[in-house]
């Protein structure tokens, strides 16, 4: 049976395929839907962990008690779970371990464009590239024999286009779920220094009995073709150099770590150029010059961004630009926004007001950082609004700190604020804290998370007190704020910013797009209003101002931080006086 | 070189939240039954809180690229006036374009920073390209749901497309869930007819 499954939804399917037994991810995007997915396999034990590391954990865990395991991540993610995956690397597997990188080229949604395949040179870790999503799933299950059969984690590295792409793949029969015997071997589990040296030249000979299987695995293929031109290619790029060339020869990388020097030669001597495309970093072209192979790669493939087949056109073709379709009006950009109804828009109302400065992090309210609001003024990764909002503190003293907030998502916290946060009682911060709870994880499609009570694969679980949490950690001033009521979040701000010691504010409300029921919307009363565009500060796609201004009715949910902000009382609830 | 005649492109672009994925895994559907290949790319994550989206759906008998170059457009299906404008360097010479009249403004828009564009669809027709313009959400008002707005312009794209009305009824019925079944079907078919 064929389906047209996303890359990684084929993910998911390869891991049910492959009988793997337990699955844990943090949300990123563009990795997100693969756990989704998995859970929909209730044979599999699936979790959202707070952060990768921990996911990570808990599949090498799993792994070492013999089961097979999966772990997936965006790519920024594989740096907070590099610490696990750095040891587990010499430790090596029992059941077959698997971690999935999803990487960004381009950064659709992401803060760099990182590319996984150097894990494979820093870790010695094999890298497999899928290019579509039969692939994807094909190579989750070569994936897991490989582990098993040389004893490594393997990382199939995904992006973009291959994650959220969709294509045809044919569905096979799952593999029985087979738990390998456990038996306690210090020597390899715990990497004690004297362990870690003996792994460490097993991890050598590893790295020499791959490099040979990279000569003789189907994942990489020759496609004999025009010799006049070799193209050396992976992952998505192969698609393109299909569309672009498709005369050519090429050698079609699946393992994309290591190389077999003499399968690469064996190209190289068959045809009369040899160009390598690959997205982002020379990451072969470097290895195979290393051969002494002479190669072209980045001097005509960008090493930015992503590639595609008008670039490649581009570098291969003497063509002359026919004249495109273009508007020849100014079109305005449309960067994604807050939502009508979001809570983080009373947030960042009140902070602009203020006038204050904002460590941000990421999520849904790194948009504060966007017009009218331009909130923000840093972003790092995940959990670093703390320990930069300290450092401000630092460097530029008590003064400045009393005009600065830091501001992270629950989520967020969970996943790596608590330790920023307990940091700032234990070395004496007089800074104040935002945790702008909306009860979710918004950005990458409302998962679940400590705090909301639910587990991803759908039952309940202990309701963690973020409150709670942030008193242990030692906190001793927590206030709670509603984003919607912009006076007394305003008050409790400029309570907590003179306060001397570490504060934090918890400001609740839940995503607006998870609330089942919305309020009456408001309406303009256009007689009262003077058109002073006072209500268009709050940032909201649902107001716009001709002569007077209007409130778009599909679009308002009758959250009413406008009608705080109108000075005139002009702003009313729909069909009310 | 396989049979690139056949190929097809199919542009859908509007703004995050007004249902441009529905109406892609529709054509999925019908596409997978004909027994083409296809390759469809969509966009997930920040961009879909407001931003402009686009899906790129190619079909034929070998289909690689899941993305559609300049040029590269047979169709371009627009949620929304403007995207129409903003994607029109992907529009194949010859190609189409199907626009529902329907205006949001960006935020840049909406504080004043600049103008909406003036007349998209005239603009494009002054190019001599062939335009279907039509207000989709009041079609669906009339079918029963102005949210079906999205049914509407797949029901006016699936006539320039060669496959079997009850095919695209089929697709219909394994996509959109029982309690919207009736609303979306006169939706399509609204659509479906809106050109003759």
């Amino acid at each position: 049976m064929y389906k047209l499954f996303s890359g990684n939804e084929a993910i998911a399917r390869g891991a049910y395929e492959a009988g793997v037994k337990v699955a844990a991810a943090y949300p990123g995007t563009p990795s997100t839907e693969i756990l989704e997915n998995v859970a929909k396999y209730d044979v599999i034990d699936s979790q959202w962990s707070p952060n990768e590391k921990v996911a990570l954990e808990v599949a090498i865990g799993a792994s070492i008690g013999g089961a097979r395991a999966l772990s997936t991540m965006k790519h920024v993610g594989v740096n907070v779970a590099a610490d696990p995956l750095m040891s587990y690397t010499y430790i090596g597997v029992n059941g077959g371990l698997v971690l999935v990188a999803a990487d960004d080229p381009g950064m659709h949604s992401s803060q760099n464009e990182q590319d996984s395949r150097y894990w494979g040179l820093f870790a010695k870790i094999p890298v497999i590239e899928p290019s579509d999503s039969q692939e994807a799933k094909d190579f989750v299950k070569y994936a897991f024999e490989i582990s098993e059969m040389f004893d490594t984690p393997v990382i199939l590295r995904t992006n973009t286009r291959v994650s959220h792409s969709k294509s045809m793949v044919k569905l096979e029969e799952p593999k029985e779920i087979v738990i390998k015997e456990y038996i306690k071997t210090p020597e390899k589990y715990v990497i004690l220094p004297k362990h870690a040296r003996v792994r460490h030249s097993e991890v050598e000979k590893r790295r020499i009995a791959l490099e040979e299987f990279a000569g003789k695995t189907h994942l990489n293929r020759i496609e004999w073709g025009d010799r006049k031109l070799g193209i050396i290619t992976s992952s998505i790029n192969y698609q393109y150099v299909k569309e672009v060339i498709p005369e050519a020869s090429v050698l079609k990388i699946g393992l994309a770590w290591p190389l077999n020097e003499a399968l690469i030669k064996e190209f190289a001597n068959g045809v009369e150029r040899l160009v390598i495309v690959e997205e982002l970093e020379p990451i072969f072209e470097t290895q195979i010059k290393a051969m002494g192979i002479k190669v072209e790669g980045k001097s005509i493939i960008p090493r930015e961004g992503e590639l595609t087949e008008d670039i490649l056109r581009k570098a291969f073709f003497d063509i002359e630009k026919t004249e495109l379709y273009q508007s020849a009006q100014n079109l305005p950009v449309r960067p994604p926004i807050l939502c009508p109804g979001c809570p983080h828009r009373g947030t960042f109302y009140v902070l602009t007001k203020m006038k204050l400065t904002v460590t941000g992090d990421i999520g849904c309210y790194t948009l504060g950082a966007a017009p009218p609001f331009n909130r923000i003024d840093t972003t790092i990764c995940m959990g670093a609004s703390i320990g930069a909002l300290f450092g401000l503190e630092k460097a530029l003293g008590k003064e400045f700190s009393q005009k600065t907030v830091g501001v992270i998502g629950d989520s967020t916290f969970y996943h790596s604020g608590m330790t920023g946060l307990l940091n700032m009682v234990y070395n004496g911060s007089t800074s104040t804290l935002l945790i702008l709870d909306n009860s979710t994880t918004a950005m990458t499609g409302h998962q679940d998370h400590p705090g909301t009570g639910k587990a991803l694969m759908g039952h309940d679980t202990p309701h963690i007190n973020l409150e709670d949490v942030v008193k242990a950690l030692g906190v001793k001033r927590v206030r709670n704020a509603d984003p919607f009521t912009l006076k007394d979040l305003e008050a409790v701000l400029k309570e907590e910013l003179t306060a001397e010691e570490t504060s934090v504010i918890i400001v609740k409300r839940p995503c607006a797009l998870i609330q089942k029921k919305h309020d009456t919307p408001y309406s303009v009363d256009e007689d009262k209003c003077i058109a002073c565009k006072k209500c268009l500060k709050v940032g909201c796609s649902a107001i716009s101002v001709d002569q007077k201004s209007s409130i778009d009715q599909l679009m308002c949910v009758g959250c009413g931080v406008c009608r705080q902000v109108c000075p005139k009382d002009a702003i009313v609830k729909a069909g009310v006086q | 070189m396989t049979n690139k005649m056949a190929d097809k492109s199919i542009l859908i672009v509007g703004v995050g939240g007004q249902g441009t994925l529905l109406a892609s895994k529709v054509l999925g559907q019908v596409v997978m039954q004909e027994g083409l290949d296809i390759k469809m790319s969509e966009v997930h994550g920040m961009a879909q809180r407001g931003g402009s989206v686009v899906t790129q759906v190619r079909f034929g008998e070998k289909i690689y690229s899941p993305l559609i170059p300049d040029e590269g457009a047979d169709i371009i299906l627009s949620f929304e006036m403007m995207e129409a404008l903003r994607y029109l360097p992907l529009l194949k010479k010859d190609g189409k374009i199907i626009i529902n009249e329907q205006k949001i403004a960006p935020m840049p828009v909406l504080v004043g920073a600049v103008k909406y564009p003036e007349d998209p669809i005239k603009e494009i027709q002054k190019m001599g390209i062939e335009v279907i313009g039509l207000k989709a959400y009041e079609l669906a008002k009339e079918a029963g749901n102005m949210k079906a707005a999205n049914v509407v312009l797949l029901g006016v794209l699936a006539k320039d497309l060669d496959f079997d009305e009850n095919m695209w009824e089929n697709a219909i019925k394994e996509t959109v869930p029982e309690r919207f079944l009736e609303v979306n079907m006169k939706a399509f078919e609204m659509g479906y007819n809106y050109n003759i």
